[in-house]
């Protein structure tokens, strides 16, 4: 038998030491005991541990992270627990992975004890102002589950670094002067204040917090165990508050519920009106913009953020119809702001067209889309939604009466012409539109960006420019 | 009219605010005092300072600014037509309430929210003092989640997320058409908006973020909270919802709320008992969705509620049984993480042990915490469910016993 006497409950460096020796002797886990000085003296003949073998040995990464806190831990098997893997670490190198490994599994579940312990000490210290105190100056008394004091304390200082703070606890107390850190040994409950005044106001906030229709005692205790009540202010008024619970529910549920205003039920009712604005056409933009965002003529509104009118100059002359929003226009709620409006900013800019002095709009004012996991795919809006839209874009059209008007991509095409038109069989023409315009059809920018053949991106992005050149000098 | 004390406004504007169920405190920058002059710090994880009987965390102080309301959702306590106590904190009294409870480690930081006085601007520009305050007078580096009022203009939404960690707008009711009828100020459209505007705002941060210091923005995102069971919206529905508010907004979290008796109701929403385990599933399905990968449609469609008496992925898994069993030995990690009773922790560490051995079912007991629901579902070195995974009364046997409820 050999015996390994550690300084401390808590000291790591310790039983490092000693396990290197006895492991180094070939001391069998079974041959080895551990205590710490001044408990029980069971073990009066104390054989001095061999002395260190040279050289040392290696363990694998992750023990150590293991063992520190696992010494935290107040059961008094740790220290032999973690010397039986150490020794077992020799010939099950890989021991460390096996989490359903009985000793593995008893030293994590240590360490998470552990790491819980220091947790609930972040959270259940309750600080007590020391009212006379020459600079601001908190005191507090804690239990922890496990012996987590000084491991915890630099949190503290780092949250309340400009106060000056003492927590006392039975293990160790730390001290924090605004400077540094200094522990002291374990105090006792008399040695803390024992009131603060806003502790009621903390009593009233967690009283009228709590939701008496909502009881749930057990999920509460699950998480703020018992041993920890007696130091935390509030935990008084739990068996009042459960033992009213049930009273004040009943209560709210049988009382007779009090009529509504008429005013209330009057706005309600204008405001759940059918949304198809069959009663008349807007005669503004800005009319056409609020309509849109309260459209009800077809069902794209319901998974769109908002309808997106179009927006530039009310009398231009050369008017872009585009598809739809995308997902960057329909949260921002403009058109050709995605990539796609970047593409034809710069094919614009390219082509000599003056953005500020166009229109741009779309031929379906909200976004039809499909959510693929956390992603919204853009869908082709159906002619169905294109023949419910083509009322707004009508509005635009009437509103701005522009001389040109670009359709951009098919969707655009059959929306402005009333009829599918061919792209690539009708570019480059002007096409004769019934309200007095003329119609030019091209591609949507966002082709351009999805045409894979770098040579074919480049023939089609400058018959794009063409397009837009000729558009603007159909409109001059 | 009696001046109220501040114990009592304190009663009154948390007793308002608790029916957001919101207290999360994580996922934030991390910070801290030390080379500050003020007090606080974040960490990443959120910290639980106490939990109320209703099973609730308690991480911030949960308040309102004032009750009082020009509003009248049929929901809310707080609806011009209740007739609740009222009352209204000074912008002062709230930061010297959150700094006296902070520093006594009572609290993570402040939730504030607000019943809208005079208009939304107004109100909103107040609930930015408060957070500007504590930042710029003080100091402070605990949590500030600030709740956003829609109707208010954007450039205030954008100043209320320069000072808050997390910002929130709830969505209130999974129906637009509920939302109209019990809540005819709000509108859908307009929360939509403005949920679209801070995800912008927060996408931006996020992208300057590489190029220089970042102005933060909202650095904990945005969440959100409905409320099950006013409206006859069914859970696919509510499911649906939700999938869509991740999508379009990059939520953090969508909260449900189940609907709760208020003192003072109105004849357009009768009180009842808040359907508590509705809204338990409703969290787990919303768990399978962003953790488990499982898409929404495969839990519940439109016309669809979920099972109340077993959690969704084992209602999954025997609607599906032909996917089972899992040979654990072998299955890919997304095929484990869909059998009943193992989480994400213990898939995770089978994938670790199963390196070095084989997994006998004595390693998963330890590693998932009970087999009794587990078993049906999957194959290890020394075990094969057989017949089992098809038996007929398979479900019968896996529902866990009805609690006694609580009287
Ligand atoms: S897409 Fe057009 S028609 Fe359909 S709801 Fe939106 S604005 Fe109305």
């Amino acid at each position: 038998m050999r015996v390994a006497r550690l300084a401390s409950q808590t000291d790591f460096a310790g039983w490092r030491a000693a396990a290197r020796s006895l492991r180094g002797a070939g001391v069998s886990p079974e041959a080895a005991v551990w205590t710490v000085d001044g408990e029980g003296d069971l073990f009066d003949e104390v054989v001095p541990l061999p002395a260190t073998t040279e050289g040392g040995f290696t363990v694998p990464k992750g023990f150590m992270e293991l063992a520190e806190p696992v010494i935290l831990h107040r059961s008094p098997e740790r220290f032999a627990l973690l010397y039986r893997l150490l020794w077992r670490l020799q010939s099950e190198p890989n021991l460390l992975h096996i989490a359903s490994d009985p000793d593995v599994a008893a030293a994590r579940d240590m360490a998470g004890a552990v790491s819980k312990a220091a947790h609930k000490m972040k959270a259940f210290v309750r600080f007590r102002k020391i009212e006379d105190a020459p600079e601001e100056t908190y005191v507090a008394w804690f239990e922890p589950a496990h012996r987590v004091t000084e491991a915890t304390a630099p949190f503290f200082a780092r949250r309340y670094a400009n106060m000056a703070w003492s927590i006392l606890t039975p293990d160790a107390c730390a001290h924090w002067d605004r400077r540094k850190l200094h522990f002291t040994p374990g105090a006792d409950k008399a040695d803390a204040p024992d009131g603060d005044a806003l502790e009621d106001y903390w009593r009233t906030y967690y009283a009228s917090t709590f939701n008496p229709a909502r009881l749930k005692v057990a999920a509460m205790q699950k998480e703020m165990p018992k041993r920890y009540w007696r130091n935390l202010p509030e935990a008084g008024l739990i068996p009042e508050l459960i033992e009213a619970a049930e009273g004040r529910t009943s209560a709210m549920v049988a009382q007779t519920p009090s009529e509504p205003s008429r005013r209330i039920v009057r706005q309600a009712q204008r405001l759940s009106r059918d949304g198809s604005f069959e009663e008349g056409a807007p005669g503004t933009l800005d009319a056409v913009a609020a309509g849109v965002d309260v459209c009800r003529r077809c069902e794209l509104w319901r998974d769109a953020t908002q309808g997106v009118a179009g927006e530039g100059l009310a009398t231009a002359r050369l008017m872009f119809v585009g598809e739809q929003p995308g997902d960057l226009e329909d949260l921002a709620g403009r058109p050709f702001v995605g990539p796609a409006g970047q593409m034809l900013d710069r094919a614009l800019a390219e082509a000599g067209v003056p953005r500020a002095e166009t229109y741009v709009t779309n031929a379906v004012k909200h976004f039809r889309h499909e959510q693929r996991g956390k992603r919204r795919i853009h869908q082709t809006p159906t002619t169905r939604h294109v023949e419910a839209c083509r009322w707004w874009l009508d509005a635009e059209r009437r509103i701005v009466r522009p001389r040109v008007i670009v359709a951009l991509g098919g969707t655009a095409a059959q929306a402005v012409f009333g009829k599918a038109t061919p792209i690539a069989a009708n570019r480059g023409k002007a096409l004769q539109l019934t309200d007095q315009a003329q119609g030019v059809v091209t591609y949507h920018p966002s082709y351009l960006l999805r045409v894979p053949d770098a040579a074919a991106k480049a023939t089609a992005h400058a018959a794009f420019v063409d397009d837009l050149r000729f558009a603007w000098k159909l409109a001059s | 009219m009696t001046v109220l004390t501040l114990k009592q406004k304190l009663a009154i504007l948390s007793d308002a605010a608790k029916y957001d169920a919101s207290c999360a405190s994580s996922g934030t920058s991390k910070r801290d005092s030390s080379n500050g002059r003020g007090v606080g710090s974040t960490e990443g994880m959120g910290i639980c300072h106490a939990y109320a009987p209703d099973g609730r965390c308690i991480s911030l102080l949960k308040i309102l600014l004032t009750n009082f309301c020009v509003y009248d959702c049929a929901y809310c306590v707080n609806r011009v037509t209740s007739n609740t106590p009222r009352a209204r904190f000074t912008v002062q009294e709230v930061v010297d309430l959150t700094l006296g409870f902070y520093k006594r480690n009572y609290i993570e930081g402040l939730f504030l929210s607000s019943g809208i006085i005079r208009s939304p601007d107004y109100t909103m520009e107040e609930m930015v003092r408060v957070a500007q305050s504590l930042r710029l007078d003080h100091d402070f580096r605990g949590y500030i989640h600030l709740k956003v009022i829609p109707e208010a203009a954007p450039d205030l939404v954008n100043k209320a997320a320069l000072y808050a960690d997390r910002v929130s707008i709830n969505i209130e009711l999974p129906r637009d058409e509920s939302l109209t009828a019990l809540a005819p100020e709000k509108s859908a459209q307009g929360i939509r908006k403005a949920m679209g505007s801070v995800r912008l705002g927060i996408d931006q941060a996020a992208d300057t973020a590489a190029k220089a210091r970042p102005p933060s923005f909202a650095p904990a995102g945005q969440s959100t909270q409905m409320i099950v069971g006013a409206d006859a919206a069914t859970d696919g529905e509510i499911l649906g919802r939700s999938d869509r508010l991740y999508g379009a907004y990059g939520l953090r979290r969508v909260y449900y709320s189940a609907y709760s008796p208020i003192p003072d109701t109105t004849s357009r929403l009768p009180p009842m008992r808040p359907p508590l385990m509705r809204e338990h599933r409703l969290y787990q399905a919303d768990w399978l969705m962003r953790f488990y990968g499982f898409e929404r449609i495969e839990i519940a469609a439109d016309n669809e509620d979920l099972d109340l008496a077993i959690d969704p992925k084992l209602a999954w898994a025997l609607k599906n049984r032909g996917q089972f069993p899992v040979d654990l030995n072998r299955a890919d990690r997304e095929r484990m993480l869909r059998v009943p009773g193992l989480g994400v922790k213990s898939v995770d560490k089978m994938i670790e042990v199963r390196r070095y051995k084989r997994l006998v079912l004595e390693d998963v007991k330890r590693l998932a915490r009970g087999l009794a629901k587990v078993k049906p579902f999957i194959v290890t070195q020394d075990w094969r469910p057989g017949a089992l995974t098809d038996q007929a009364d398979l479900r019968a046997t896996l529902t866990p016993p009805q609690q006694p409820s609580l009287f």
